[in-house]
């Protein structure tokens, strides 16, 4: 193996990068980086690699940032980042993804900007916006945020979209218009247990068949949909509980997906018994394996945030994961071990692994 | 010709920027608006949707707190900082 991996890592406090080498054994911090700012969730951009960070700071608002050297010197730009001067002013850049021929930026509050020049400059997916179903839109604990960005791997006109306690949403036309995609996806805190949005959606990710199999991790279980979202079917027996904020799937295995439970929603939203564990599935949710090798087994009172799973594309696929309090885990083994790559950080809001040579 | 004082945090953004700037204008928004010529990028730094001052950053001329709408006396000196706040 020669690739090298670099470990991207967002937090309130700025972003952070781990230089790896090539057996992914050895790291090197670099950070605090983007001034310090909050930092949501960075990624890569395909084709140039350059990394693209999602960030709003308390003072100086929200902003893309950009680097072309792997974090050695950044740029920043919302140019166009706006709702208008009568629209509501946007707090912070939740979540900033690629698609083909696109970068998408998710923003609260909930919407989606989109940018065809590398994220200097943005202009507002009003589709989404003007769903009907908008003014009935409710923030949840976190805020009103759109914080995952599913494009279609081949077909630029389609794209999901998660947004916390409004639900997921999918474009067929580029954006023009959206429908909900929320069946057979539990409200357990609505008066209809199964309204068609208001689902709350923490994490959705696209597995790598294709286009039609997505999961997801929500507030109210985890859920399997083999149809663009069409229709969903809960595969949360077999895992402690269903609530829990992080998902990853497989770069090349369609059925296997990674989450982080938490105790529950009402429980304080910390490790199930305080022992923490990686559940995994390699059957697309009919059973769930646990891993704690490695991982602390006591007196463990943290959370894992949406964004703060990631994998690599290496073989055997390396799974990661920042805590709330601060620790980045790693496994090179498919979640099967783990092991500690870094401690006292900030708390972790995002990880990325991006192959960088 | 208005005398602008910059917070590092800001000038920080946008490197090679000075922490003084001179500026033109007869209110903070012209001023404003000069300073983002000169420093393409900086008024969304420091405006917010409305047009407004950012929440959690204040404007003074000549001492006293100022809005978008505050005149620009002759050779007025303008203070942008960041208000205490965060964690």
């Amino acid at each position: 193996m020669s690739d090298r991996l670099a470990l991207l890592v967002g937090t309130p406090k700025g972003a952070f990068i781990l230089d790896g080498d090539p057996d992914r054994r050895s790291w090197e911090l670099r950070g605090p980086l983007c001034e310090g700012w909050p930092v949501h969730d960075i990624s890569v951009e395909p084709g140039s690699g350059a990394l693209l960070a999602a960030a709003g700071s308390p003072w100086f608002g929200p902003a893309v940032w950009r680097s072309d050297d792997l974090g050695g010197t950044w740029t920043h730009s919302s140019e166009g980042l706006t709702y208008g001067d009568d629209g509501p002013a946007i707090r912070t850049v939740w979540n900033v993804t690629s698609g083909p021929g696109a970068i998408y930026a998710g923003v609260e509050p909930a919407g989606l900007f989109r940018s065809t020049d590398g994220g200097r400059t943005w202009a507002h997916v009003e589709g989404l916006t003007n769903h009907p179903t908008r003014s009935q839109w409710q923030p949840g604990a976190g805020g009103l945020c759109l914080h995952s960005i599913v494009p279609h791997p081949t077909d630029p006109s389609r794209v999901w979209v998660g947004i916390s306690a409004v639900g997921a949403f999918e474009t067929r036309d580029g954006g023009a218009t959206w429908e909900t995609r929320n069946k057979g996806v539990r409200a357990d805190f609505h008066p209809d247990k199964y309204p068609e949005f208001g689902q709350c959606v923490h994490k959705l990710v696209i597995a790598a068949d294709g286009g039609e199999r997505l999961y997801q991790q929500n507030h109210c279980g985890v859920y399997r949909s083999l149809d663009g979202g069409r229709q969903w079917a809960e595969i949360t027996p077999g895992l402690p509980s269903d609530f829990g904020f992080p998902m990853a799937a497989h770069p090349r295995d369609p059925m296997t997906v990674w989450t982080i439970p938490l105790n529950g929603a009402e429980r304080g939203r910390f490790a199930p018994d305080a022992r923490l564990g990686v559940w995994r599935t390699h059957d697309g949710g009919e059973a769930w394996v646990r891993s704690g090798d490695g991982l602390p087994q006591e007196n463990a009172y943290l959370g894992v945030l949406r964004e703060a799973m990631a994998v690599d594309r290496l073989d055997p696929v390396g799974v990661y994961f920042g805590t709330s309090t601060g620790q980045l885990y790693g496994s090179r083994d498919e979640g099967r071990s783990w092991g500690l790559i870094a401690d006292h950080l900030p708390p972790i809001w995002s990880v990325e692994a991006a192959v960088v040579g | 010709m208005a005398v602008v004082h910059l917070p590092r945090s800001l000038v920080a953004l946008f490197p090679g920027t000075p922490r003084r700037l001179g500026a033109t204008g007869a209110t903070v928004a012209e001023v404003i608006a000069d300073l983002d010529r000169q420093v393409p990028g900086l008024a969304n730094r420091v405006l917010d949707a409305g047009p407004a001052i950012r929440t959690h950053l204040n404007v003074f001329v000549a001492g006293e707190r100022a809005s978008l709408g505050t005149p620009i006396p002759a050779g007025a000196e303008v203070h942008i900082i960041p208000a205490v706040s965060g964690g």
